[in-house]
């Protein structure tokens, strides 16, 4: 069978499609289909000779073979050091095997290829820091996806989240107006407590733009009650699309380049219809590498860079803290062990690797603060990077990789984990499930809310008299 | 043979190896791509090349890097193979005579006991080379035919220098198989996994390029190597 109904090579563009492919429970359908899926070998070798140029091709030329990236992937570390999961011999054996057979692959191997491009690497591009001729083998993966995706062997959960950002620009079913009836609905809920919280829509001029992760209007709103406090507090000027709100790029996730375009689109063109003076994205890595890092190149924007200079939420709340707009009560600072989850995406892949612990100095008792080893920019995936949380397929797997994150968070004897990303906070709540550690994670914004000092003139009423 | 050797197959092998080379480097840089790659190289040229040199330099520096620091035997035996083999060649008292009576000029020289020890130091930082290729399974997965090809073609000009170093049975057999297998090496540099001699040059530049711009080098990060 050439074509499934659920598993072929055209994209999800409507909610019908979504609804049909959600339907099949885990995708169990979808799966069954897509190994009877036909491989369109013409399509697949004319898209690398448009595309695979000399980077890669060079990469793959040069590599000594010599095995050096191995100690590098924690995928390698996590699977008792099976030689298969090196990141040369998994490139070489996908990728490069795709090439040297000119497209002319069958089934089972793409069905092997999507397990090594989704399940043996999630993008976190360490080993390209550690190999000597500067291959970047998870640059090549996030490319193999593309393949994969452009012939339909695809996580049933990407093809989804990609036809999502097709439908409704967001990784989930959530319109324009539920995402901002949410947001109204939590700035009421709390608006007894902080007099004049408000979340100003598609205000034109504000300093900031904020947008952010969807689910965070579907499933934990309460980020966007804290985030409208916080701004609320620092008495920023700032405003949400009602158009355009939407940071995260599971489209990015799946190799759909289509959609990653689209997806970034709909917030560049906020950006220019309502001319903020800065974007500030919600605490998630991988949405501000689609929208601030990789996006620029998808939209076709020759400096690299989005229309308004845009920036992590760690690099607002640290500026926040040193000119004073949010002031934490030093007797609430945290005083347990606690260590930091540098993201990949932001840390190791756009240069933040000193934001959150300028947040860290201020937010913790002096003492308290214990980095994992390694850190910064050679910290290790979560292990639930790319794509990986979310691919019910290879939850196995996942839970394998989780092992190393585990082991460096246990050895630093924190009992908190500030993980200032969507993906590395599951990961770790999953890792606590999975391996009962005994620890706790959190994302900043609910900390800070917590030890803020609040201005006297923005407390509510009786408590104002009081004092 | 020795005429021919020394020769034809030296202007020849050399100038192969040399127009090769500059090709090769044209096709690299002219097949980059700001939209592909997504790095806008044109746009930020200065930051591009701090990020090049950066990526470069550290890596050519024994332990200069968390990858060299971690592996520290595998460095060893990288930087002991490859400053002998890029030293000999170049270096070698014997060798500039050679150059300078072929094309004319000559390069600064070492002597020559430093020139065995560097030789010596190769072969040996080699033969471990091919240990470790042989004894790590995650080395194992990967070899193939023509790393093998590879490395035996580095280890002959080296050997077979040595042969003839100490005139060990015939030395003009000696010398006209090091003569060869040198050409060979050049002939080989443009057109398989040698060409990493010069193109390593072009991937680490392309890739610090990449955090010099792309990834942290406009934030004012300097990335850790």
């Amino acid at each position: 069978m050439p074509e499934g109904t659920l598993c072929n090579k055209k994209p999800v563009d409507t909610a019908e499609g979504i609804t049909t492919l959600l339907a099949d429970q885990s995708g169990k359908k979808y799966y069954e289909e897509m190994k009877r899926l036909e491989i369109d070998s013409d399509l697949l070798w004319k898209t690398i000779q448009n595309t695979c140029k000399t980077r890669i091709r060079t990469w793959l030329e040069i590599c000594a073979h010599c095995g050096m990236c191995a100690d590098s992937c924690f995928l390698y570390l996590a699977n008792d050091r099976d030689p298969k999961q090196v990141p040369a011999y998994k490139i070489q054996s996908t990728l490069g095997e795709i090439i040297r057979k000119k497209g002319k692959v069958d089934n089972a191997f793409m069905l092997h290829a999507m397990e090594v491009a989704w399940a043996q690497c999630t993008c976190c591009n360490r080993c390209g820091t550690y190999c000597p001729h500067g291959i970047d083998t998870g640059i090549m993966f996030g490319y193999l996806r593309g393949l994969c995706y452009q012939q339909g062997f695809v996580p049933w959960e990407m093809k989804i989240g990609a036809g999502m950002h097709r439908v409704y620009n967001a990784q989930m079913d959530i319109t324009g107006e539920d995402y901002i009836e949410t947001f109204e609905w939590m700035v009421e809920e709390n608006e007894e407590e902080y007099p004049g919280l408000t979340v100003p829509v598609d205000v034109e001029d504000a300093d900031i733009m904020y947008t952010v992760n969807a689910r965070e209007a579907k499933h934990y709103p309460e980020d966007l009650a804290e985030a409208a406090i916080l701004f609320h507090i620092a008495g920023e000027n700032w405003t949400v699309p009602s158009k355009g709100w939407e940071l995260t790029s599971l489209a990015m996730f799946a190799g759909d380049w289509a959609a990653c375009k689209m997806q970034v689109e709909s917030v560049y063109d906020a950006m220019e219809r309502l001319r903020p003076k800065r974007m500030i994205g919600t605490e998630c890595g991988h949405a501000h590498r689609a929208t601030v890092v990789e996006g620029p190149y998808w939209a076709g924007r020759k400096s690299g860079r989005p229309p308004v200079e845009s920036i992590h939420y760690i690099e607002w709340l640290a500026e926040a803290l040193r000119t004073g707009k949010l002031k934490i009560d030093p007797a609430k600072r945290i005083k347990e062990p606690v260590t930091l989850q540098d993201s990949c995406n932001y840390v190791r892949n756009h240069g933040l690797r000193e934001t959150a612990r300028e947040i860290i100095s201020y937010i913790v008792e002096p003492g308290y603060f214990i980095d994992m080893s390694p850190n910064k920019e050679h910290n290790f995936c979560c292990g639930g990077g790319g794509g990986f949380n979310g691919i019910g397929y290879f939850r196995k797997q996942r839970n394998v990789g989780l092992k190393v994150k585990r082991d460096q968070i246990i050895a630093t004897g924190a009992k908190l984990v500030i993980a200032p990303c969507h993906n590395c906070w599951d990961a770790i709540r999953d890792l606590e499930e999975e391996f009962d550690i005994g620890i706790r994670w959190s994302f900043l914004k609910p900390l800070i809310v917590k030890m803020l000092i609040i201005p006297d003139h923005l407390k509510p009423e009786e408590e104002g008299e009081d004092e | 043979m020795h005429a021919v050797l020394t020769g034809p197959l030296f202007y020849g092998s050399l100038g192969v190896c040399i127009i090769g080379m500059i090709v090769r480097f044209y096709q690299y840089f002219n097949g980059l791509s700001w939209q592909l790659d997504r790095v806008a190289y044109k746009e930020y040229p200065v930051m591009g090349f701090k990020g090049a040199v950066r990526s470069i330099y550290k890596w050519l520096i024994p332990y200069g890097t968390y990858g060299w620091r971690t592996q520290p035997v595998m460095a060893a035996a990288f930087f002991g193979f490859h400053i002998g083999v890029v030293f000999v060649p170049l270096f070698l008292i014997g060798h500039n005579v050679f150059l300078q009576e072929k094309l004319g000029f000559s390069l600064f020289t070492i002597s020559n006991p430093v020139a065995d020890g560097l030789t010596w130091m190769a072969i040996g930082s080699l033969l471990f080379l091919i240990l470790r290729r042989l004894v790590l399974p995650e080395v194992r997965i990967m070899t193939d035919k023509k790393d093998w090809g590879v490395l035996f073609l580095s280890l002959a000009p080296l050997v077979t220098g040595l042969l003839a170093r100490y005139q060990i049975g015939d030395y003009s057999l000696w010398l006209n198989a090091h003569i060869l297998s040198g050409e060979l090496v050049l002939l080989a540099i443009p057109f398989t996994k040698l060409s990493h001699v010069f193109l390593f040059f072009a991937s680490r530049a392309q890739l610090g390029m990449d955090f010099g711009i792309k990834r942290g080098g406009l934030k004012g990060t300097k990335m850790t190597w």
